[in-house]
């Protein structure tokens, strides 16, 4: 597969693609809220201000980008900030994906994080957050029904951290 | 150890006793007609249903944490086991996306094979679906037709990777093997007799008043439901909505076959028995193409770190020798950076999103399943509707536990 030059940073990527719809759509939207972006493996990211992921799915999904395809988190532990959600959202005009992420830190080390919900904007969101809640222990707020999904419900512990060992506690 | 801040647990919602005609009822997680073990936790007046809430779980096993512990290729196997009923279409996915973090170049012949073996696959996941959709309607004839077809699919993959259900015939950079000698002889012999077969389970369910008055009109989904609950695949082109990945993002040379993606305004339980049924015949049609098409050439990707030599030039050549140890023991690093493969398979949309922090074991693998987000629909597709109609409607979504809880 040939794939496209890679590109790394916010200025770069605003630079190289000024066309790209899903730019431009930030770019009206609100351009302080994006922190980041890259474009690499032919794949094009936003990172988003932790506050505004709600407000910037608005924006994209005005913008064309009308799916919610897929939803997850990824813990990077030890590191800070630790938590990184990725959005994956799917343009059925353009027939093409971007991804947002949001990166979240735990406020204390008994205190899990918390970040908006996006099922307001995509009410398909909602089992996906779900899982997140259930296996990473991140919380959604304006979630309607937020309870673990796969895991029963009185488990102890979130087990797609990685300070959760892959056999569980003994 | 992490403690839990108390996670709210489900209340089972109790029946009003100032109103006798309200209840609830739950169905499975061993009913015989919820494909597994879901649970809903129904809510009826009368015979009307006034909801429904999927209580899923019950099959969970964490693949994706196991992932986390696995090298690279030791991965396939365990996607299999993920949607077990279109074992190939996992393999595919979850390739396709470490072949992008890698910028692997897949030979011809490999991604054409990967086509026609992905479409076979999706011809096992609809007869599967057919077969008992309709037991569920109560027409049992069909089971033991479609099963009979697809007896002859697994056979075709026994042949091909050692195994029926699990093949874990693709490989990161190719396939496991050539494919065996008259393996394409039998594909084509079958695909010359399935478009009758086929013809046969429409004569015994497309003019049948019963099977017709079960489905019309029964779990409407509306294109806008559809798109917002994140629906994909047949019900949502069911639904009026023209997306098809083969077709808009193609991946592993879809683009050089040429198939016409069904779609149906209506948006019932029977156009989504109308979509699949017509997509059964598309993809004999690209099975005939990649046939009569097929490209020769070698079935893996020039890559000595990353795919494992031939057994003759491992024992023979002292390089090839070192790198098949290699492989083995010490897998093979993936560049840092993260990637999401969509593809199309029997259920809908499909997607692997695959984390790499540089080493030679994943550092996140998620896992898209349709229908994980379909089930979701279920109570808009539900509501209003008989409580009879609950199992036509879950039959139609053509769910797999598997994939719902990993």
């Amino acid at each position: 597969m040939p794939q496209a030059p890679t590109l790394s940073g916010r200025e770069v990527v605003l630079g190289a693609m000024p066309q790209h719809p899903a730019v431009q759509a930030i770019l009206n939207w609100n351009s302080a809220a994006l922190d980041h972006a890259k474009f690499d493996f032919g794949e094009l990211t936003f990172t988003i201000d932790p506050t505004q992921i709600r407000a910037a799915c608005v924006a994209v999904k005005d913008a064309g980008y009308n799916f919610f395809e897929d939803m997850t988190a990824v813990d990077w532990f030890p590191a800070s900030p630790r938590f990184q959600l990725s959005y994956h959202i799917l343009s059925h005009a353009y027939k093409e994906r971007i991804r947002l992420r949001v990166l979240l830190d735990e406020p204390s080390p008994h205190l899990d994080p918390s970040v908006d919900s996006i099922t307001p904007v995509w009410p398909g969101a909602n089992f996906y957050e779900r899982e997140v809640f259930d296996l990473f222990g991140i919380h959604f707020a304006g979630h309607p029904d937020l309870r673990r999904i796969l895991m029963p419900d009185d488990w102890k512990g979130y087990p797609l951290r990685k300070d959760y060992p892959v056999e569980g506690y003994r | 150890m992490i403690e839990n801040p108390g996670a709210p647990v489900l209340e089972l919602p109790v029946a009003d006793s100032s109103d006798p005609r309200r209840m609830v009822l739950n169905m499975g997680p061993q009913h015989p007609a919820t494909h597994g073990v879901l649970r809903l936790v129904v809510e009826i007046d009368g015979e009307v249903i006034t909801s429904v809430r999927p209580e899923i779980g019950y099959l969970h096993t964490g693949i994706e944490k196991t992932c986390e512990a696995k090298f690279y290729q030791q991965v396939v196997p365990l996607t299999d086991r993920v949607n077990y009923l279109d074992p190939l279409s996992n393999n595919l996915c979850y390739c396709l996306a470490v072949e992008k973090l890698l910028d692997l170049e897949i030979p011809e012949r490999a991604q054409w094979i990967r086509v026609l073996l992905t479409e076979l696959s999706r011809l096992n996941s609809h007869l599967i679906w057919l077969g008992t959709h309709a037991m569920d309607i109560g027409a049992l004839t069909v089971f033991l037709y479609t099963f009979r077809e697809r007896e002859e699919i697994l056979r075709l993959f026994e042949a091909v990777a050692g195994q029926r259900m699990m093949t874990s015939y693709f490989r990161i950079g190719g396939l496991a093997m050539e494919p065996p000698l008259g393996f394409f002889d039998r594909v084509r012999a079958f695909m010359h007799i399935l478009p009758e077969k086929i013809d046969e389970y429409s004569n015994l369910l497309t003019a049948n008043p019963i099977f017709m008055n079960r489905l019309k009109g029964v779990g409407y989904l509306s294109a806008a439901d559809a798109v917002a609950l994140g629906v994909t695949g047949p019900p949502l082109r069911a639904s009026g909505v023209d997306i098809d990945l083969r077709r808009d993002m193609p991946y592993s040379s879809y683009e050089k076959f040429q198939f016409n993606v069904p779609i149906s305004t209506v948006g019932d339980t029977w156009a989504r028995y109308e979509v699949r049924l017509v997509e059964m015949r598309e993809s004999i049609k690209i099975i005939q193409q990649a046939l009569d098409g097929m490209p020769s050439g070698p079935v893996k990707a020039d890559a000595p770190k990353v795919v494992l030599p031939d057994r003759e030039k491992m024992k023979t050549e002292m390089e090839a020798l070192i790198h098949h140890f290699k492989i083995v023991t010490e897998g093979f690093d993936v560049p840092a950076g993260e990637v999401y493969q969509g593809i199309e398979c029997g259920h809908g949309q499909m997607g692997y999103y695959v984390v790499s922090d540089g080493t030679a074991k994943p550092y996140r693998v998620h896992m898209r399943y349709p229908s994980f987000a379909t089930l979701q629909a279920l109570e808009v597709m539900c509501k209003g509707g008989l409580i009879a109609d609950l199992v036509a409607v879950v039959g139609s979504i053509d769910i797999v536990l598997g994939e719902i809880d990993r």
